[in-house]
């Protein structure tokens, strides 16, 4: 208690030096607890968003599908299994085909998944009944990112020409009757959705299906034979990866920020010992041991960490709270990560990212105030009272 | 009066490395000291003075002979256990003043009384004793940067004053301090050491301190060449 009493007297009086290495620290726990939070944000809304655009609440696998081999698509489909029939009457599951495709937006050519959908379906945000009309044509709704590349609009016409379940080439124009906005990629770029029925026929393959995606709500559903359950957890890898990569690539810059500001308060802790060596001397004298006199020092540095924790909180707070309910604008360019990417991310902060980050930088704090008090107890009382150099 | 003898000194010989050999600052001092002495030990410049007060103090320990300050025998002691000494029956008075600059008067002085664990009360009700010892009860609050030479050296004896300790050792106290000031915190120290029976020990060569002493140890090239007691009675 004494040694902190008089850290705390010792550090502030000492005025400037003090309040510059604390903001520096304080600005280190902003920025760590600020930008862990809008990863987390970001994370949370890619697999919001992940889950409601695609992955539902897992996905059925005909066994021979891969989706990144495109040369299989053709074989992997079959009927929908007898133990998910009743599940896609109720509408708790829902079936999609796909089929590889080619279209001709303006004389280009362009390779393309055709996924046939239910009208009808609820599990997904795919505004599935967009497709249900009766166009001559054949419906087609397509995201932003795929209208952009092919430059197609709402009432566009564009040929498509696909090869049946014989390998027969036929082809029809499609026309596109919605252009849906999504946060999700991987519904959007190279692909067009159509009505599930009108696909099926096209490929001459009733009543077939490629994978069965279930309810967000629904518990999972047992083994279905020839079937692979692919559940949340695997459909999600690619954001917890890319998310966990973004984390450790930023920490480098967080922890070069740390080290900077340890760096300032191990030099302020060296400037201090060699300054203030009279005062140890005096401090031996008048009755305290080495030890004490190293462990106000080290109490000393380490309270710039328990100031910088107080100042952070001061204006940290409001700033992240603000942030935390206003969002943060994400730059376009970022949606070449091929993550699920809102145009808003909003931060969310964990009680355990905060103590994480206030424990990290204390006790880094407290090793860097001790390491150079080992001077202390080198030091001859004789000799420092004096303010002698040793 | 001998069993209050609270400092003996028996065949104490000091010694430095410099270069390859030793120094020999102290050669073999024979010296005892009773409770309420106020004595001095006067000499040349580096006649060993301050060595042996540093010794006395338990900053610094013999090379060979035996030292016992309050039944402690210096040489012997731990780091912890010299501590202690010091804080509990010792203060030191110095002649640079050696306050902690970013403490305020009564923080200086109350420092020794937080190594103490006394409470905030009792150690409130010393410090003010101590600051009125040395008249200076109006400057609880400055700061060291804003009292004169003399306060500076007044407050350090509150300092060394304020837990009452057995002895203090004062190493060239009025160095830094006009005439005026000297007479000042002489006739202070003199007066505690009437009125509570602390021992002083002085390290000078200060006529002005010198005049003040009930006892002069003279030491030159690390002996006593002369000890004497000065009659103040008349
Ligand atoms: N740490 C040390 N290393 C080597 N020699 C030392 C050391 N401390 C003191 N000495 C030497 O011991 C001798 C006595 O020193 P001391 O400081 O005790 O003298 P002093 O009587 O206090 O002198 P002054 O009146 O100048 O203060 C001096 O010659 C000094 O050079
Ligand atoms: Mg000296």
């Amino acid at each position: 208690m004494i040694a902190l009493k008089l850290a705390y007297r010792n550090l502030v009086g000492a005025g400037l030096r003090t309040w510059l290495n604390v903001i520096v620290l304080s600005f280190s726990f902003v920025v760590i607890i600020w930008y862990q939070g809008l990863l987390e944000g970001w994370n949370r809304q890619a697999r919001r968003d992940m889950i409601e655009w695609e992955v539902g609440g897992g996905q059925y696998w005909h066994q021979e599908y891969d989706p990144y081999d495109p040369f299989t698509i053709r074989d992997s489909h079959g009927s929908l299994p007898e133990g998910l029939k009743a599940k896609t009457e109720k509408g708790s599951h829902t079936p999609i085909l796909i089929s590889q495709a080619t279209i001709f937006p303006e004389g280009r050519i362009q390779s393309i998944l055709l996924k046939g959908i239910d009208p009808k379906q609820k599990i997904l945000s795919i505004p599935s009944e967009y497709v249900e009309t009766d166009v001559e044509e054949i419906p087609a709704v397509i995201g932003t990112r795929m209208a952009k590349s092919t430059n197609l609009k709402i009432g566009d016409l564009v040929a498509v020409r696909w090869r049946d379940v014989n390998g027969t080439f036929d082809a029809a124009e499609a026309r596109i009757v919605h252009i849906m906005k999504t946060n999700v990629g991987t519904v959007d770029n190279g692909q067009m959705w159509i009505p599930l029925k009108r696909l099926r026929n096209m490929m001459q393959m009733p009543g077939e299906v490629t994978i069965i995606v279930s309810d967000k709500d629904t518990a999972v559903s047992g083994a279905v034979a020839g079937w692979n359950f692919k559940d949340q957890d695997f459909l999600l890898q690619d954001i917890t990866e890319v998310i966990q990569a973004k984390k450790v690539g930023i920490s480098i810059i967080y922890l070069l920020l740390l080290f900077l500001a340890m760096l300032a308060i191990f030099n302020t802790q060296v400037l201090s010992i060699f300054r203030r060596r009279k005062e140890i001397g005096t401090h031996i004298a008048l009755g305290m041991t080495r030890g004490q006199v190293v462990r106000l020092f080290t109490i000393e540095g380490a309270m710039h960490g328990i100031l910088a924790a107080i100042v952070a909180a001061i204006y940290g707070i409001p700033v992240l709270a603000f942030s935390a309910v206003k969002g943060f604008a994400m730059p376009q360019a970022v949606d070449s990560y091929g993550l699920a990417i809102a145009e808003k991310i909003f931060p969310t902060y964990s009680a355990g990212l905060v103590i994480g980050t206030t424990l990290l930088v204390l006790i880094t704090v407290t090793i860097v105030s001790f390491l150079p008090t080992r001077r202390i107890s080198k030091m001859k009382p004789t000799e420092a009272i004096r303010g002698k150099i040793q | 009066m001998e069993d209050s003898k609270i400092i003996l000194i028996d065949a104490l010989v000091k010694q430095f490395p410099i270069g390859g050999g030793e120094f020999t600052a102290l050669d073999g001092i024979d010296l005892t000291f009773g409770k309420g002495e106020f004595a001095g030990v006067v000499g040349p410049s580096g006649s060993g003075k301050t060595t042996l007060l540093n010794i006395i103090g338990s900053l610094d320990t013999p090379t060979d002979g035996r030292v016992s300050v309050l039944d402690q025998s210096i040489g012997d002691l731990s780091h912890k256990k010299a501590a202690r000494l010091r804080n509990e029956h010792l203060g030191f008075i110095f002649q640079t003043f050696n306050l902690l600059p970013v403490y305020t008067v009564f923080e200086n002085v109350e420092f020794p009384l937080l190594l103490l664990k006394m409470t905030a009360a009792s150690r409130k009700n010393a410090v003010q004793d101590a600051l009125e010892w040395v008249g200076l009860s109006n400057k609880v609050k400055s700061r060291p940067a804003q009292l004169s030479g003399g306060e500076c050296q007044r407050v350090a004896i509150a300092r060394a004053m304020v837990k009452r300790p057995e002895i203090v050792l004062a190493d060239e106290p009025t160095a830094n301090l006009d005439a005026e000031n000297s007479h000042n915190i002489l006739q202070t120290m003199e007066k505690l050491n009437a009125e509570l029976e602390t021992t002083f020990i002085f390290a000078t060569h200060d006529e002005k301190v010198i005049r003040y002493l009930h006892r002069k140890i003279h030491l030159e090239d690390g002996r006593v060449v002369k000890d004497e007691l000065i009659d103040k009675k008349n």
